[in-house]
């Protein structure tokens, strides 16, 4: 089966020729239509919008973005704030970067039907500090939407009255987990906070309660504000509304960003048809489907189950190239659609050096408060960087697995299981490649093959 | 603390965006490695008392994020990104290209002064790996070929200054 056609939503203007990142731009397209439109309607029913619609976040976890918002204590009578999550540091993923380049006032529009919706007076969108144009950007076009009365006191005469500003991290991956955000913004080391009771919609930012959302989910806000819930929840597939956007790199012929109705496009229609299959002479491998820390797939396993489709339960059996990329779909067998980040590893990598790779970065990326994550992800980069620069024994694979089993469910944040995954799963589907590696490393590399560590 | 008028000014500015003043701290600290190239001791008690904070809060974070430094590096500064994406695209090919072209290491000032190479992590641009950024600016695709065109660039502007 060809793959379906696109479906640009968020990304409709992204790359469009003469389309540029300032106001009239924007308004030249209809902006700011949906914002004078929902600011008209009660708050409440903006949120019964979003819970209707089924959205569910694109920062990685795939919460429901209604039920977030339920979440929020309104009853404390203490400010309520949200933060603009634009960290995008997840490895693969590079999304909400070309929506804020190219696109801010998507953001900002969409950041401010969220205020309203949630009765904020105040929101931070906290940018990663390797973003130096991007918060230029942001920065320049609120100013823009302040001028026009989009965002400040008293937005369009209504009397509701809204600030936005940009904060910058400074390259910190941590930052991009909510409570870590959270503790950055208060000007502080990102250290995860406990939940509970730090839950952000109860004890937040300055403990007050927080709503964190992620860059393409106010947008997707933005766009369920304008056509409705209803409308909303009918792209995509039932629990997997809307589109997805796949930022696929790797190994593939024209690596990129697709948005596509959720769980409307396999696996292989991704890789082969819209990416153009792997580079001349080569075949897959594996592929991470939801950011790094996403539990690889190999190429030829296969998964078997029962489904829901509709009211009955039917049976899959699925090849990786079958698999529908959604949330649901994903998470069935064993991994997941996190961020959208999809990253692709033809036959000439070997699995070892891909994970020592990772491993380095996890390890460089612990905030260091839970020993299990500080002292596992040290040492499952220390093995697996001994392996590739030193000698490999045949236990080693074993001797990684033990350590990664010991990580999660052991942390205060889920960076935990994002550094255990990676080696988790490496191991369980490359075991052979863990346990030769002392002999497969006598070997010449292909020639195409890259140093990875 | 000798910073320029504007960074004074813009100091001050950013200070009013929060309702904590010490919220300000990042912000602060960028502002001032933008103006004076590093974060120094006189910096970190400078920020503390101007924002009522005990200069171990300051120091704490300087140490916690990357991308603060407490020294100087070379006048510019070539980010390599290293992680998968990139690696499997040849990024660490790009990085050696660097190091190469002004016969330094990885985190060290070339001899010349021009450059500090890094290796850094993810910078989400993983679609058009191997991505460097050299100052503020994001070049894609940056192949060897390309490195070497990027690198004899940076010298070109620096023999025209001199
Ligand atoms: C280690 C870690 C890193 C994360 N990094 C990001 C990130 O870079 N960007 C992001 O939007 N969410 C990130 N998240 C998810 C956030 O914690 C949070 O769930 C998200 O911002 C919620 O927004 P959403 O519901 O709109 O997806 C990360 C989570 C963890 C555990
Ligand atoms: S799990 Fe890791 S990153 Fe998260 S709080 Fe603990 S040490 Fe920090
Ligand atoms: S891996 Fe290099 S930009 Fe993401």
């Amino acid at each position: 089966m060809p793959a379906p056609e696109q479906r640009r939503i968020i990304f409709q203007h992204i790359d469009e020729p003469g389309y540029t990142n300032d106001i009239d731009c924007y308004l030249r397209n209809g902006g700011y239509e949906v914002l004078k439109k929902s600011v008209g309607r009660k708050p409440e029913e903006l949120i019964d919008e979003v819970k209707k619609s089924g959205l569910r976040g694109r920062g990685g976890a795939g919460f429901p973005c209604g039920v977030k918002w339920g979440l929020v204590d309104r009853k404390s009578g203490k400010p309520i704030y949200l933060i603009v999550n634009a960290d995008e540091s997840e490895p693969g993923t590079f999304k909400d970067r070309y929506i804020m380049h190219q696109d801010p006032h998507q953001l900002i529009e969409g950041t401010i039907i969220s205020c309203f919706a949630n009765n904020v007076k105040q929101a931070y969108i906290y940018i990663r500090g390797e973003m130096p144009e991007g918060a230029r950007i942001l920065e320049k076009a609120i100013a823009e939407a302040r001028a026009k009365n989009f965002v400040g006191p008293n937005i369009l005469g209504t009397g509701y009255s809204c600030e936005i500003y940009v904060h910058r991290g400074a390259g910190a991956y941590i930052c991009g987990e909510e409570t870590g955000l959270i503790e950055s913004l208060e000007g502080k080391r990102a250290n995860p906070r406990i939940k509970p009771p730090y839950f952000p919609a109860v004890l937040g930012l300055y403990q007050c309660p927080t709503i964190v959302n992620n860059v393409e989910t106010l947008c997707q806000v933005k766009y369920i504000a304008d056509v409705g819930g209803d409308a909303y929840a009918k792209i995509g597939t039932p629990n997997n509304t809307g589109t997805r956007i796949f930022c696929v790199s790797g190994h593939v012929q024209r690596p990129g960003y697709y948005e596509f109705p959720a769980g409307t496009i396999t696996m292989g229609q991704l890789l082969n048809d819209v990416c153009g299959g792997p580079l001349p002479g080569r075949t897959f491998k594996a592929v991470i489907p939801g950011g790094s820390s996403a539990k690889i797939l190999r190429f030829g396993e296969r998964f078997k189950g029962k489904r829901k489709v509709g009211a009955e339960m039917v049976d899959y059996d699925w090849g990786v190239e079958d698999v529908p990329m959604d949330f649901d779909s994903l998470g069935m067998i064993g991994t997941m659609g996190g961020s959208g980040g999809v990253i692709v590893m033809d036959d000439t990598v070997n699995m070892v050096e891909a994970l020592a790779n990772i491993n380095a970065f996890y390890s460089h990326e612990s905030c260091g408060q839970c020993t299990p994550c500080r002292e596992g992800s040290l040492w499952m980069k220390k093995i697996s960087s001994r392996m590739v620069h030193g000698d490999a024994r045949p236990q080693d694979g074993a001797l990684l697995k033990s350590v990664a089993d010991q990580i999660p469910g052991r942390t205060i944040c889920a960076f935990g299981e994002a550094c255990s995954w990676p080696t988790q799963s490496f191991i369980a589907k490359f075991t052979d490649e863990f346990n030769n590696y002392h002999e497969a490393k006598k070997q010449p590399k292909p020639a195409a093959a890259n140093v990875l560590v | 603390m000798n910073l320029k008028p504007e960074t004074f000014q813009r100091i001050d500015e950013v200070i009013t965006h929060y309702p904590v003043k010490r919220s300000a701290t990042l912000p602060l600290l960028h502002l001032i490695q933008e103006d004076v190239g590093h974060i120094s001791e006189e910096a970190i008690t400078w920020i503390a008392q101007k924002l009522e904070l005990q200069p171990i809060n300051v120091l704490e974070v300087v140490t916690f994020y990357p991308m603060f430094r407490r020294a100087p590096i070379g006048r510019r500064h070539i980010k390599v990104c290293r992680t998968l994406s990139c690696a499997l695209s040849g990024g660490y090919k790009t990085c050696d290209t660097f190091e190469k072209e002004f016969c330094t290491h990885r985190g060290e000032i070339s001899p010349d002064g021009e450059v500090t190479v890094e290796f850094v992590e993810c910078l989400a641009s993983c679609g058009t790996a191997p991505v460097v950024m050299i100052d503020e600016i994001l070049h894609e695709k940056v192949d060897v070929t390309k490195a070497k065109q990027l690198s004899a660039q940076i010298k070109a502007e620096a023999a025209a200054r001199k």
